[in-house]
């Protein structure tokens, strides 16, 4: 069922950091402002700029069959080292390693371009994707069906429903199954009748990639999907382990066990 | 039941990033970013076809709307500065609609060069693509433009049957030297104003001032004996090689080797620095 790719995927980090430096404004005084913030994550590099540390230390190391959830809080670095995986955020110091076809599904509207068709969407994103001709008119086909548009493919995004377009862009961004798989939580938010045939895709899609890091809030999702979890917070690395146990110590009570499915 | 028909990207990827890299290992991530960057030609067209519709999308002359403002621009132009200038009308109006046309691509592309990495900030942040693919969408999109606007030029020569002849191949060559220099400044200013918020208006300002004095709409020859101090002047170098062979004159050796030098130089300093902050651009967006 899946790929006839040889090289097993491979994710290994190693005391990766990321800190984003703050150049705009008045450092100086913007240092006071946002030191009384974001407490303890600020710092200064060698060269005396202010920065925000993102990511401090991650050691991380994820073979085929591996899914890994990260929780924590908000600004916790859950988003940002999904970002690093991906290979948009380059480490400021330690090193990165991805083996294997990587999709990340970040922004549900990724380069979706409101005044071009459904179908010029479509294509645009193929091509994104690397695929040949014949593979685009699949891909057309698939999301078309998927996100049942029907006659509105040919129409300019910009005049569809909100739901069509939500549909539109979980259906390509879910349409292409690469080796390694990140997504980060919004994905699982939906209107609810779409929920269920958008959660039978995604499972098909995470059940066929060999490694799934998900950022999530959800308790049950982690639970159902994920074999290991990672508790960020403040850029580091809490808690390592099972979800269950993970969980417990990041929400302080044990969760219930979800029902079987 | 759509589920089962997903499909497979095309290339396995892998990536190996790390801090504190050498220069030589700067020097090969630029390198395949400017590789993998053009090896995706299909898309970079595409994108920069798609912006050229897009701008029109819904007009009835679509991106001839360029080519008639052109137009209209070189004919109140022409017959006023001819006047003033005491030139040939039928010898200026050639002159000033290649000038005009050939300008508007280089103010365009340095224009959005500016923005060639702030204004995708969306996509930068959300999916690893080349940054090249960027530029080269700035490179294409302003050729589709030149292209458009050429009709003004070879309308003008019909109408004054006043073809350069065999002289105007001498042109490739330059035009060669414009697109390898335009990657390259799309790259730097891209890259510089991602960092520097203050570059754009000071660029804007540059080619403001650029255009009056590097004989766009006067002719070089009306300096006289003082025609050599041009020499200096890199944007009218650039614009002399692809324009002289254009209305039949041939460039002289010395501007045509000082606007390989200044290409030359324009390139290696994109190049230095977009092997040193490639890696920073995500994080200045």
């Amino acid at each position: 069922m899946t790929t006839q790719v040889s090289i097993p995927a491979a994710i290994d980090v190693e005391e990766l950091s990321i800190s984003f430096p703050l150049y705009h404004g008045n450092a100086r005084s913007l240092k006071k402002t946002v030191l009384s913030t974001v407490t303890g994550r600020m710092a200064a590099d060698s060269r005396n700029r202010v920065v925000v540390e993102a990511l401090r230390g991650i050691d991380l190391k994820l073979r085929p069959g591996d899914r890994l959830a990260l929780v924590g809080g908000n600004g916790a670095g859950k988003t940002t080292l999904l970002r690093a995986l991906a290979g948009i955020y380059e480490p400021v110091a330690g090193r990165m390693r991805v083996q294997g076809s990587l999709n990340a599904l970040l922004d549900p509207n990724l380069g979706m371009n409101p005044e071009l068709t459904g179908r010029e969407n479509i294509v645009l994103r193929g091509l994104f994707f690397g695929l040949d001709k014949q593979a685009i008119a699949g891909l057309a086909e698939d999301v078309a069906a998927f996100a049942e548009l029907t006659d509105f493919l040919d129409l300019p995004v910009r005049i569809y429903s909100s739901g069509m377009i939500v549909r539109l862009g979980f259906a390509l961004a879910t349409a292409v199954r690469p080796q390694v798989l990140l997504m980060d939580e919004w994905f699982l938010a939906g209107d609810a009748a779409f929920m269920e045939k958008a959660r039978v895709r995604l499972e098909n899609l995470v059940r066929g990639v060999e490694i799934l890091v998900l950022s999530s809030h959800m308790a049950d999702v982690v639970q159902q999907w994920c074999t290991r979890a990672i508790w960020m917070d403040q850029g580091r690395i809490r808690a390592d382990g099972p979800p269950d146990e993970v969980l417990e110590q990041y929400l302080g009570h044990p969760v219930r066990v979800p029902p079987a499915t | 039941m759509t589920a089962s028909s997903h499909l497979q990207p095309s290339e396995h990827a892998s990536l190996d990033l790390s801090a504190n890299q050498r220069w030589s290992e700067r020097h090969r991530s630029a390198w395949r970013d400017v590789r993998e960057g053009l090896a995706q030609w299909p898309l970079v067209w595409t994108l920069a076809w798609l912006d050229i519709r897009l701008r029109y999308r819904g007009s009835l002359l679509g991106p001839f709307w360029l080519t008639l403002s052109t137009g209209a621009m070189v004919g109140a132009m022409g017959f006023l500065y001819a006047v003033l200038f005491r030139l040939e009308l039928r010898d200026y109006i050639p002159f000033l609609a290649l000038s005009l046309v050939l300008w508007n691509f280089l103010a365009a592309l340095v224009g959005d060069s500016c923005v060639a990495f702030t204004s995708n900030e969306g996509m930068i942040r959300s999916v690893r693509m080349p940054f090249t693919l960027y530029a080269a969408r700035i490179v294409v999109r302003n050729l589709v433009v030149l292209a458009h606007n050429a009709v003004v030029v070879l309308v003008v020569y019909l109408l004054l049957w006043s073809w350069p002849g065999a002289t105007a191949l001498l042109a490739i060559p330059g035009l060669v030297l414009w697109l390898v220099t335009a990657l390259a400044v799309a790259l730097l200013l891209g890259a510089i104003c991602a960092r520097l918020h203050d570059i754009p208006p000071i660029v804007a300002s540059v080619m403001q001032m650029a255009f009056f004095i590097s004989a766009v709409i006067w002719k070089p020859e009306q300096l006289a004996e003082r025609e050599w101090v041009m020499v200096f002047n890199p944007f009218f170098c650039l614009l002399e090689v692809v324009r002289g062979p254009l209305i039949g004159v041939v460039p002289s050796a010395l501007i045509a080797a000082a606007a390989a030098g200044y290409a030359v130089t324009l390139c290696g300093v994109a190049w230095v620095v977009f092997a040193r902050v490639r890696g920073r651009i995500a994080f200045w967006l």
